[in-house]
């Protein structure tokens, strides 16, 4: 049943199944609708840090060490909850800078620097490499032991030619599909959707397939969970297993454990660029805080069952047992299913790894390169772009072939824990250069690149060399008593640092020294102006103040922009730059300057494809006398938030101030007007009074001085004295009666009664004085009676004002006045007209004003008694104050001035 | 005879100047408001003006300023009285030319004093 043909079938439909999975999600990529746009398909794609050492591994050293595999997945549920903090931040700088991997971002971080770039590169090539060989043994393995169950492995491992081994052929198909899908375009910040997809595929396989073992094993060789344990209970070694001594290493071996794999699901490669790189929405990241660390959860629910399963039943090798346990029952299914999620497993891990690797070789290592040479870059004319993308695909070959020879050669000398474990601790040294350089602003190039180097020797020495020694290539006496008999060289105790288990020592010694050396270093160092931006631009990254303008400015001509850009990214990105700055590039605006938002533009688009650094050297061969704004971004960036929150308060202070200063600026201006009023009225006032006080002073000098005047001219005298007097005493009444009205302390006698009775009482009080003068006076009264509610005096008086008002104003030779009263609408009305030349419109109000006297201009004026000027305005306050009006109205009847005063209609109850 | 010319609008005030300029040997012309005055002055060619600052129509100032600027009345001896007893009315007549400023109500003896001081100067 379980024949190669129908193995070799099961593997490579299933490579099928994900080349039309990522086809149909780059096809949707193009057709702008992701698939990948979900933050469970993102939560699903960093699961491929559960490799085919989780899918077999974690089984194999839960049956050597108990649950100290947990470790290793505590540490990136520790990392993916504190992701707003670290992660969130990874994410905005690669958006920001167009990172495309983890190479790009350190050599970003630390001033686009080319040699840190590589130097990454190339550590991350030698501590992967025999992770992906791990991967392919995995596959080899499981292969081996599905053809050969019950027999053992071990013949077909080691009696076939390499062109027999299925991890090859595997490996080749494999770079197939990374070919297509990780090399079609060479923009868009390295971001492959389809890839994705697969890889997201792939981590719901190996969940399914590890979850359909572990049920098998608990619910069918076992009668559930209860009935497994107990036979372990039974059985006091494998109890022991179980408790947490058994980790190497005891405390340090547990905490080093913990902090290595929270490191290195930050530093490696392929999580880089899931978690990272790949990201296409920073929101991705709350719900995948959580999902993941559930994923972790489930695939490890039925690790130490299944462990403890196979120990009982003695299955063999442990890190096949999720293999050899459903096939020791005898079932035919369950294995391929388990075998496929073993291949889904390594091939993810692959998959990912390879494109990081393949993008960071192409970028950082042979970019770089192929710019020194001036003929290639400045003398070629065609586009440079298929040229990048064959390079890559050549790096992806060679890669997967470099993970095959070393999985052919050396690989069956380590158990697959132990490559996994010694690449961690590999990977681990980004750390220091990434997270350090991630808070603190002061690390510099220099140090980073000191501590990387430090910290990647004296991982070699601790972990590499002896395992080498191990494998009998060198002398094994370099372990037991140090290189040439110096003990304290000793590689797995350093120090004489014994008793550690030797991933925590390695770990504890490489990260001091490399922390030690970045910090040390940098302290000592003058960062350049570009680290200086570079440094500010990353540990602020999610600082809200954070400028995304250009911080460089330059010269050179859109041509010649144009031209790069053709040259390495091909027509159609460069376009789609020019496009994104303004309209097309066009070729009469070949010697316009570029403006520094287009060289920003075109340098971050040559970033997303060739890396920060190449990105860089490119753009300064043809932008000339760049200079740096540094000190506005510095200064922008010194303003912390808490700064920026005092400066708020500040604000908000000084236009609570600057609001009341200005309310008591206009009250100030209001007392200051009301000072003036009272002024000009004081002085009105006095000069009212003096004019009558003149006459009356006049002629009692008179009097006195000349006892001779004759009797009817002292009579007259002494009369005119005598009106002059009550003239001043009617003054001062008014007076005081307007200052009551107008400060509101007139007390008026409010009651019903009707205005048409009190409008007859008037006529006939002014009818004599009327009938002396000549004057007419009708009356019209609509309705009787006209109930309204006022103080029956006060109304009397503004009747009598408006009468002699009218009086005063009427046609000197055919003086008539109109009273009429009638009712509209709930409301009184009183008007009088007279037949005089009217109140021009825009005096029409200045008539209410204190002391304000028409100007007439007929001859009578002279002749006429004077009034006061207080009349109407007190004739207002007062209706005002009896909740009516008084105002000019058009004439109406007669062609003279018209008052009407208006009054509510009081209910006759 | 001495010809005085008074301009007020207050028909009583004019009584009562009337009567003291007669009797103290003046012949008297009345006007009550800015434009009779001017008339009056080109009509009868006063020897002495009493004006008062605030007329209906054209003030007792505009009346002084239009003197001021006619040859024939330029040096026309006037005494601007008014009820307006501020400084800054007194300093504007005094500008425009008064050569008296008297304030109402006023004492009937320094009214005529000084009338006769101005026409007395003039006499010499």
């Amino acid at each position: 049943m379980r024949t190669d043909v129908l193995l070799l079938g099961a593997v490579f439909g299933y490579l099928g199944l994900l080349f039309l999975v990522a086809a149909w999600g780059d096809r949707r990529a193009e057709q702008g609708r992701s698939i990948i746009g979900s933050p469970t398909v993102y939560a699903l794609s960093i699961a491929v840090y559960c490799t085919a050492w989780t899918f077999y591994g974690s089984v194999g050293r839960a049956a050597q060490f108990g649950p100290s595999f947990l470790l290793i997945y505590l540490g990136p549920t520790v990392a993916m909850l504190l992701s707003p903090f670290i992660i969130r931040k990874m994410v905005r700088i690669a958006a920001r800078q167009r990172i495309t991997s983890i190479a790009d971002f350190i050599s970003a971080r630390y001033g686009k620097s080319t040699g840190l770039g590589a130097l990454v590169a190339l550590i991350s090539l030698i501590t992967i490499t025999p992770y992906i060989a791990l991967q392919l043994k995995a596959i080899t393995v499981s292969h081996a032991v599905l053809i050969s169950y019950p027999q053992s492995a071990e013949s077909i491992l080691y009696n076939e030619r390499f062109w027999m081994d299925r991890s090859l052929w595997v490996a080749l198909v494999l770079a197939v599909f990374i070919i297509l899908f990780g090399t079609r375009y060479l923009d868009a910040s390295e971001r492959h959707e389809g890839m994705v997809a697969a890889i997201a595929l792939e981590s719901l396989v190996k969940l399914v397939a590890f979850l359909a073992v572990g049920i098998f094993v608990v619910f069918s060789l076992f009668e559930g969970p209860g009935a497994l344990f107990a036979q372990v209970a039974e059985t006091p070694a494998l109890s022991k297993l179980m408790h947490l001594e058994s980790v190497p290493g005891g405390v340090t071996g547990w905490v080093g454990m913990f902090i290595l794999a929270f490191l290195a699901f930050l530093t490696l490669p392929r999580q880089f660029q899931v978690l990272v790189v790949e990201n296409v929405d920073e929101q991705h990241l709350a719900r995948a805080s959580w999902l993941f660390p559930l994923y972790l959860l489930l695939i490890n629910l039925f690790v130490i069952p299944i462990a403890l399963a196979g120990l009982l039943l003695d299955a063999g090798d442990p890190d096949s047992f999720v293999l050899i346990l459903p096939l020791s029952a005898g079932l035919e299914g369950l294995p391929l299913l388990v075998f496929i999620g073993g291949l889904s497993a390594a091939t993810g891990m692959v998959i990912v790894e390879t494109i990081a690797l393949s993008t960071m070789v192409s970028n950082q290592l042979v970019m770089p390169l192929l710019l020194r040479f001036k003929k290639l870059h400045v003398g070629s004319t065609g586009e440079l772009a298929h040229w990048l993308l064959r390079i890559r695909r050549v790096a992806i070959v060679l890669i997967l072939l470099l993970g095959y020879l070393y999985h052919a050669l050396i690989g069956d000398t380590y158990s697959l824990v132990t490559i996994g474990l010694v690449s961690f601790v590999g990977a681990a040294q980004f750390a220091p250069a990434l997270l350090i350089g991630l808070y603190w602003r002061g690390a510099t190039q220099r140090g980073a690149m000191v501590g990387l180097i430090a910290g990647f020797l004296t991982w070699g020495y601790t972990l590499l060399l002896p395992g080498f020694a191990q494998s009998g290539w060198l002398d094994t006496a370099l372990l037991t008593d140090g290189p040439w008999g110096v003990s304290w060289l000793t590689p797995y105790a350093l120090l004489g640092l014994d008793g550690w288990d030797i991933y925590s020592h390695s770990l504890l010694w490489s990260m001091l020294i490399n922390a030690s050396l970045l910090v040390g270093i940098s302290l000592f160092t003058r960062p350049t102006p570009l680290e200086q931006t570079q440094a500010a631009l990353f540990t602020e990254a999610l600082h809200p103040n954070l400028p995304t303008t250009a911080l460089q400015r330059g010269q050179t001509t859109q041509g010649a922009l144009h031209e790069l850009l053709v040259r390495y990214l091909g027509l159609n990105a460069a376009q789609r730059v020019f496009k994104k700055h303004s309209n097309h590039f066009e070729l009469d605006q070949q010697d316009r300057p570029a403006s520094d938002d287009l060289i920003m533009r075109a340098e971050q688009a040559l970033a997303g494809s060739l890396g920060n650094a190449s990105a860089r050297v490119l753009i300064n061969s043809v932008v000339r006398g760049e200079a740096l704004d540094i000190e506005s971004l510095l200064s922008m960036l010194d303003t912390t938030t808490q700064t920026l929150e005092y400066n708020r308060r500040l604000k908000q202070k000084s236009d609570e101030l600057a609001r009341i200063g200005n309310d008591l600026q206009s009250a100030n201006n209001r007392l200051r007007e009301l000072d003036r009023l009272k002024d000009e009225f004081v002085a009105m006032v006095s000069h009212e009074l003096r004019t009558p006080l003149t006459s009356i002073r006049a002629f009692a000098e008179i009097l006195a001085s000349q006892p001779g005047i004759a009797e009817p001219k002292r009579q007259h005298f002494l009369s005119v004295m005598v009106l002059e007097s009550q003239r001043l005493s009617r003054l001062i009444d008014e007076i005081l009666d307007l200052a009551q009205l107008e400060s509101g302390r007139m007390s008026l006698h409010a009651m019903p009664l009707d205005l048409a009775a009190l409008a007859d009482h008037s006529v006939e009080t002014v009818a004599r004085l009327h009938e002396d003068r000549n004057i007419r006076l009708d009356v019209s009264i609509d309705e009787r009676p006209a109930q309204v509610v006022g103080d029956a005096d006060r109304l009397e008086q503004i009747i009598l004002n408006l009468l002699d008002n009218a009086s005063k104003f009427a046609n000197p030779t055919d003086p008539r006045i109109l009273l009429r009263l009638y009712k509209k609408e709930q409301h009184v009305y009183l008007c009088v007209e007279d037949n005089g030349v009217g109140i021009a419109e825009n005096a029409r109000e200045l008539v209410f004003e204190k002391f304000h006297q028409l100007q007439a201009n007929d001859q009578l004026t002279s002749q006429r008694p004077k009034g006061s000027g207080l009349g109407l305005p007190i004739s207002r306050a007062i209706a005002t104050h009896l909740g009516g009006k008084l105002w000019v109205e058009d004439p109406q009847v007669l062609k003279g001035a018209c008052f009407i005063l208006e009054l509510p209609e009081a209910s006759i109850d | 005879m001495a010809n005085v010319l008074v301009v007020d609008d207050e028909p009583n005030i004019v009584l009562s100047i009337e009567f003291l300029m007669e009797q103290a040997g003046f012949s008297v012309t009345s006007a009550a408001n800015g434009e009779q005055a001017l008339e009056s002055v080109a009509a009868h060619a006063p020897d002495i003006l009493l004006l008062d600052i605030s007329l209906p129509g054209i003030s007792g100032f505009d009346v002084l300023e239009a003197l001021r600027n006619r040859p024939s009345t330029a040096h026309l001896p006037v005494i601007m009285l008014t009820a307006h007893g501020r400084e800054v009315e007194r300093e504007k007549g005094a500008a425009l030319g008064a050569d008296a400023y008297i304030t109402k109500p006023f004492s009937t003896q320094a009214l005529v004093d000084q009338v006769h001081a101005l026409l007395g100067e003039k006499a010499s």
